[in-house]
């Protein structure tokens, strides 16, 4: 069993979030197509290791899920994002923010200084 | 908050664990047929599209993996599948497990049984509540070379207002009484004490009340609290015994007090925690001497601290005082006697004998049970050979090393623990008989009990062996060499190198540990065969005492034995009476200090010399048994100068006294002792009748005796003449061919022929007294070696088992020697000489581990030095014995090799 690193579960997880926040309930499949869209091949992990990352946000209460329909008539399970799942996004699009805006000052300062 | 929720919602999972799987099962089927149908779209043939799917997916297997370990508690999931397997292990191979546990059950079961001695000795050795604020308080005069010499009444009310102490009690050191008015006198052990007593030890009466610790009365205050002992066997545990009275030595007390079941008064000895009665008193009034400064009370003082306090502080507090004390009365306490006060734990003066003792058994317990666990660890590492395979293959299968030495470890751990309660077990089980061998003299006022203190213990040893000792294995076993390992059961591969290494390690740890042992025992053998052997100066054959004890009422004009000559018509005709019992060829009379090693506490009397005339509380300190003139000749202690006593001394002739050589030697060292005169501060009861006692002239010197302890070589003595002397506990000595189970009685007859009020108790042959005064030394000594031969077996056990697995390593390579025509002798020789090698490794050890330890021991010795060469030589013989016998089986099997079908076997 290969733990993936921290930082790439931490993200994944807010991708997560964020898609079922912009898109409303979706079934795993569908989030996770989502997820190679907008990231592009920068972001190539099995479609699978969505699986225990989505049980464990369920488990954090910051999604919920039931069985429904899907668009083409099949039995899916669809997630949706709870309001503690909202403000935990919020927070970490803070974060995360902030953290780039961090990085991107850092990364500014060294080019001027290497002038 | 959220890991708690996850970690909640996981442990409910752990119960219902079905259904998560089955979820994500239909998701993944779900998953991949949107994911064709995608590929579909996309232009590919079914079949392409469907694996295209799976591919992008990834491994099932690890998603279910990750999902169910994001569900669940791995951790415990994992436990519970090594606990399955673990014991899956253990039944396939009983043999090798019934081993393992049999050997752990020995080593934990003893050390257990050990350690339950030591918790109620040196662990709980008062069993009064916060008995670290109890201390003893005890006055010294070094200048003078004496100890313990007693606290004066003022000097105690200075103590009780210091302001160290919460409150300060003396009391007696425990004596006899009479308990009159039943069927048959009784005799008791009672204790007179401050009417605080049962403050300061903090302990309350189950029925009625203790002392008033407010009660000034200046002498006994005639209340009485008892034992609950006493209360069952005497008065039938009697609910309304408050306010009866008690006729003791002819006095009338009245009980205001019981004393809960299982209060033991303090002390050392067996008759001082068998005291029944507690009687109350001031100390200060008859029959006690007047309170003053320099008359100190052959007493007892036990305080409790203020709390918080600690000794150190109070020590400091108090010697302040002292000093002031010494310029406020320098009469009283001359610079040259230097007196001072000491305090020291009370639980010392209960232990304090015996702790030296214990620490060895324990120590050797010890070291059983790490041969013990050694052993186990070696059998655990010969298993690895066996299972190697089954290893390789885990790891093939990709299981983490971590992941395996958890599940050898959880093995190892239930091995142990199995063991350990396998060895309570036993130990529950076999317990009264195991109590038997506990001597009565060990001092200990708890209950020795396997009480859940132990069995915490026992479970603690158990973990920490198992883990200490499964651990290395676990380690060594986990790091096989793959391919090596699965191509060829890891013949000659590096993990079976590193494992043989461990193995030797292991049992040249253990020939030393047990040779350490072997040299511990040896060593106490010795002293205890020397002591056994020693000449104690008396002889003590055929020889039985049996002891009476005159009545000795608070007031002594009452009293109808006051006098030596009121005393002696009665001893006379007692001697005379016992002489006519059959079988009794000689008689003599003397007091309980004159009782050879039997006398738990000698009370010294400060002797003055003649010359050299000091104060009597700056004098030094001196025993004097009280004896009938027949005394010397009956215990066959020889005559070397002067003369013995004769029937002609009486109260109204010169005193005499009769002294050993080593009072001659101590007191007046190159001189002759015969004429030179002293006196000796008499006891209270003495002063009443004469002022001033008058000098006893020395008339005679005997040889020295080991009448104090056998591993004493000489205590000053000095005899006086009980027809000069009234004594009050007395031992009538009989030598002749006397019949135990009768002459008690015989000779209860013919005392109270006399008196019909005296109690006669306690008839004990001599060679009994003697043998049981060494009963702890044979205790610790048979413990010792008992710990120490099995230590030899299972070292024989180790070192057997290994030289088998080196031989079985070297299987091929005997067998090509014998195919190129090697010698068989010479085979032998080869395989002997590596079990000689781990021995003496291990020999060389064990003999620097051996000098630490006797080293250490060197105060529990008697009459052998603790680098005692014989002992230490036949000891390491011993065990080259034992490992060349161990070696030598293995060593045949190899011998009788057959080159063709092993090399053809592999």
């Amino acid at each position: 069993m290969k733990e993936k690193p921290d930082v790439l579960q931490g993200t994944l997880a807010l991708m997560v979030l964020k898609t079922l926040d912009v898109l409303g309930p979706q079934h795993g499949w569908g989030i996770a197509r989502r997820i190679e869209q907008i990231s592009g091949d920068l972001l190539a992990v099995n479609q699978g290791t969505l699986y225990p990352l989505l049980l464990r946000l369920e488990h954090e209460d910051s999604i919920a899920s039931e069985w429904g329909a899907s668009e083409n008539n099949r039995r899916a399970r669809f997630y949706r994002l709870t309001a503690a799942g909202r403000k935990q996004l919020q927070a970490e699009t803070r974060e995360w923010e902030q953290t780039a805006a961090i990085i991107a000052r850092f990364f500014k300062l060294k080019a001027e200084d290497l002038t | 908050m959220k890991f708690l929720r996850r970690s909640l919602i996981r442990l409910s999972n752990l119960v219902t664990s079905r259904t998560a799987d089955q979820r994500l099962q239909d998701e993944i089927a779900e998953h991949l047929a949107f994911q064709t149908e995608e590929n579909l779209r996309a232009g590919m043939s079914p079949a392409e599209a469907r694996r295209q799917a799976t591919l992008k997916l990834g491994a099932a297997q690890a998603i279910r993996e990750g999902h169910h370990a994001e569900h669940s508690i791995p951790f415990i999931e994992n436990l519970f599948f090594d606990l399955r397997y673990a014991v899956r292990m253990l039944l396939k191979s009983p043999g090798f497990s019934f081993i393992a546990i049999a050997t752990m059950a020995l080593g934990i079961g003893a050390t257990t049984a050990i350690y339950s001695v030591i918790d109620a000795t040196l662990l709980h050795p008062l069993p009064y509540p916060n008995p670290s604020e109890l201390v003893r308080v005890q006055d010294d005069l070094p200048g003078v070379g004496a100890q313990n010499v007693g606290i004066s009444v003022p000097e105690w009310r200075d103590l009780e207002s210091a302001g160290i102490f919460q409150s300060v009690s003396v009391s007696g050191t425990g004596a006899d009484v009479n308990l009159t008015g039943s069927a048959q006198p009784e005799r008791l052990s009672y204790k007179h004490a401050t009417p605080n007593y049962f403050t300061v030890l903090g302990v309350d009466a189950q029925l009625g009340r203790t002392f008033d610790p407010n009660d000034a009365t200046p002498g006994f205050n005639l209340e009485a609290v008892i034992s609950d002992g006493l209360w069952r066997r005497e008065f039938g545990a009697d609910p309304h015994i408050v306010g009866k009275a008690l006729r003791l030595d002819n006095d009338v007390y009245h009980v205001v007090g019981v004393m809960p079941r299982g209060f033991r008064d303090l002390g050392s000895t067996s008759e001082e925690r068998n005291t029944e009665v507690w009687l109350g008193a001031g100390m200060a009034g008859l029959p006690f001497p007047p309170p003053r400064r320099g008359l100190r009370l052959q007493s007892r003082a036990v305080a409790r601290l203020k709390p918080g306090l600690s000794i150190a502080a109070a020590q400091e507090h108090l010697d302040a005082l002292v000093e002031s004390l010494k310029k406020q009365y320098p009469e009283e306490y001359p610079s040259q006697a230097a007196w001072t006060v000491r305090l020291t734990p009370l639980s010392e003066s209960v232990v304090g004998s015996v702790r030296q003792s214990l620490i060895l058994l324990f120590g050797a317990v010890g070291l059983v049970l790490l041969i013990s666990c050694v052993n186990v660890a070696n059998l655990l590492l010969a298993r690895a050979s066996v299972r190697g395979r089954e290893l390789a293959v885990r790891q093939a299968m990709g299981a983490q090393r971590t992941r395996l030495i958890r599940q050898l470890l959880t093995e190892s751990l239930l091995l142990f623990l199995l063991g350990g309660i396998a060895g309570c077990a036993i130990l529950f089980f076999t317990r009264k008989f195991l109590l038997q061998l506990v001597p009565e003299s060990l001092p200990h006022m708890s209950d020795i009990s396997i009480n859940w203190g132990v069995l915490v213990f026992a479970l603690a040893v158990s973990v920490a062996a198992g883990t200490i000792f499964g651990l290395a294995p676990a380690w060594l076993m986990s790091g096989v060499d793959l391919i090596g390992t699965l191509r060829q059961e890891g013949r000659g591969s590096v993990g079976s190198h590193r494992r043989s290494r461990a193995r030797q390690i292991l049992v040249i740890s253990e020939l030393a540990l047990s040779l350490v042992l072997m040299v511990a025992a040896g060593l106490l053998l010795r002293s205890f065969w020397d002591l056994f052997k020693v000449q104690p100066g008396f002889n003590p054959d055929r020889v039985m005492a049996i002891q009476t004890w005159l009545p000795g009422p608070n007031d002594p004009s009452q009293d109808i034995y006051r006098t030596a000559t009121q005393e002696s018509v009665l001893l006379r005709e007692v001697l005379r009476r016992s002489r006519i019992l059959p079988g009794v060829e000689e008689a003599a009379i003397g007091d309980v200090d004159a009782l050879p090693l039997g006398h738990s506490n000698p009370s010294p009397l400060p002797l003055i010399r003649e010359g050299i005339e000091t104060m009597d509380n700056q004098a030094p300190v001196i025993d004097s048994p009280i004896v009938s003139p027949e005394y010397f000749h009956l215990l066959g202690m020889p005559l070397l100068k002067g003369r013995l006593f004769s029937n002609q001394d009486l109260e109204d002739t010169p005193q005499v006294a009769v002294i050993n050589q080593a009072a001659a030697r101590t007191y007046w060292p190159n001189q002759d002792p015969l004429g030179k005169r002293v006196r000796l501060h008499l006891d209270a009861r003495e002063l009443l009748n004469s002022a001033k006692p008058a000098w006893t002239t020395i008339v005679g010197v005997i040889a020295d005796a080991r009448t104090e302890s056998l591993a004493n070589v000489a205590t000053p003595q000095i005899y006086r003449s009980i027809y000069q002397h009234p004594a009050k506990s007395l031992a009538i000595f009989l030598r002749g061919q006397l019949d135990p189970s009768t002459i008690l009685e015989q000779e209860r007859s013919q005392v109270q022929a006399v008196d019909p009020e005296l109690p006669v108790f306690r008839a004990e042959a001599l060679g009994d007294v003697l043998s049981s005064s060494l009963s702890v030394r044979r205790f610790s000594m048979e413990m010792v070696a008992f710990f120490a031969a099995t230590a030899l077996l299972l070292a024989g056990l180790g070192i057997y088992g290994t030289i088998s697995y080196v031989v079985n390593e070297q299987r091929r390579e005997i067998a090509v020697r014998l195919a190129l025509g090697a010698q068989r002798g010479n085979i032998l020789k080869m395989v002997l000489r590596r079990g000689l090698g781990l021995a003496a490794a291990g020999a060389g050890l064990g003999v620097v581990g051996a000098l630490i330890v006797s080293h250490l021991m060197a105060g529990l010795l008697y009459g052998v030095s603790s680098t005692d060469l014989p002992t230490f030589a036949g000891v390491t013989l011993a065990l080259a014995t034992v490992a060349l016998a161990a070696s030598y089986i293995p060593a045949l099997r190899a011998m009788r090799l057959d080159p063709i079908t092993t090399l053809h076997s592999e």
